[in-house]
């Protein structure tokens, strides 16, 4: 009988902000939890999210994000300090709603096996070293991702 | 409800994705034919519970808001 429901998440995560860490990292340790398998590869600004005791770092951006509980208008944005600011306040804001800490979720993804796959290319790009990166991940390119995603998975950009 | 649950797993003040990540962890330790008592706070657990035992097999016996707590009863089926 053919599959009917997909087996496998496959996401992009391009993006190394706070708010853009989470998607990946929530729905892929969901996705083993509900017995499917999970994948994230990461690449440009995503790198970030690999890089060793930076989990917890990543940081809101203030500028050009109109969607911010308390908006704040570009050009204040862009005022010294302001993205320390944001991000504080953002992760006030996660506290009080118990939200776990990217670590934590982190944590969760490599003791579950999340395959987390940090981009080659992009690597020699911003001239990050694989001792850069957390231990537990793999290295891999293109054809890495295609081949996991070309097999009945469901696939996501961050 | 009276179900008697063989763990109960406080999911308490936990938001999306642990609950759901502790249930996983908890059914998988129980035999199957078990039941586990999983008690959560978040609103959303009650949508996620029941799309995660739709999507795993396993059989959720019911649910019941206690307060501000939401409680499930979720058997292992395999």
């Amino acid at each position: 009988m053919a599959e009917t429901t997909a087996k496998r998440l496959a996401i992009i995560a391009g993006h190394g902000t706070l708010d853009a860490a989470y998607p990946p990292l929530i729905l892929s340790t969901s996705a083993i939890a509900m017995d499917m398998e999970a994948a994230i590869f990461f690449t440009f600004y995503g790198l970030n999210i690999l890089k060793k005791g930076q989990a917890d770092k990543l940081k809101v951006a203030p500028i050009a994000n109109p969607a911010m509980p308390i908006p704040v208008p570009n050009i204040i944005g862009m005022l010294p300090g302001m993205t320390h600011m944001a991000t504080g306040m953002m992760k006030s804001w996660m506290k009080k709603a118990k939200v776990a800490k990217l670590s934590e979720l982190m944590e969760v993804a490599l003791e579950s096996g999340v395959r987390l796959i940090a981009c080659q290319m992009t690597m020699d790009v911003m001239g990050i070293k694989k001792e850069d990166l957390i231990d537990g991940i793999e290295i891999g390119g293109a054809a890495t991702f295609l081949e996991y995603a070309s097999q009945n998975a469901i696939v996501l950009t961050f | 409800m009276a179900i008697n649950a063989d763990q109960v797993l406080d999911c308490s003040g936990l938001a999306c994705p642990m609950p759901i990540i502790k249930t996983k962890k908890a059914v998988d330790g129980l035999q199957v034919g078990q039941v586990l008592q999983m008690i959560a706070t978040d609103p959303g657990s009650v949508s996620d519970v029941e799309a995660w035992t739709k999507k795993t097999g396993h059989e959720l016996l019911g649910h019941q808001k206690d307060g501000d707590k939401f409680v499930f009863f979720i058997k292992r089926t395999k």
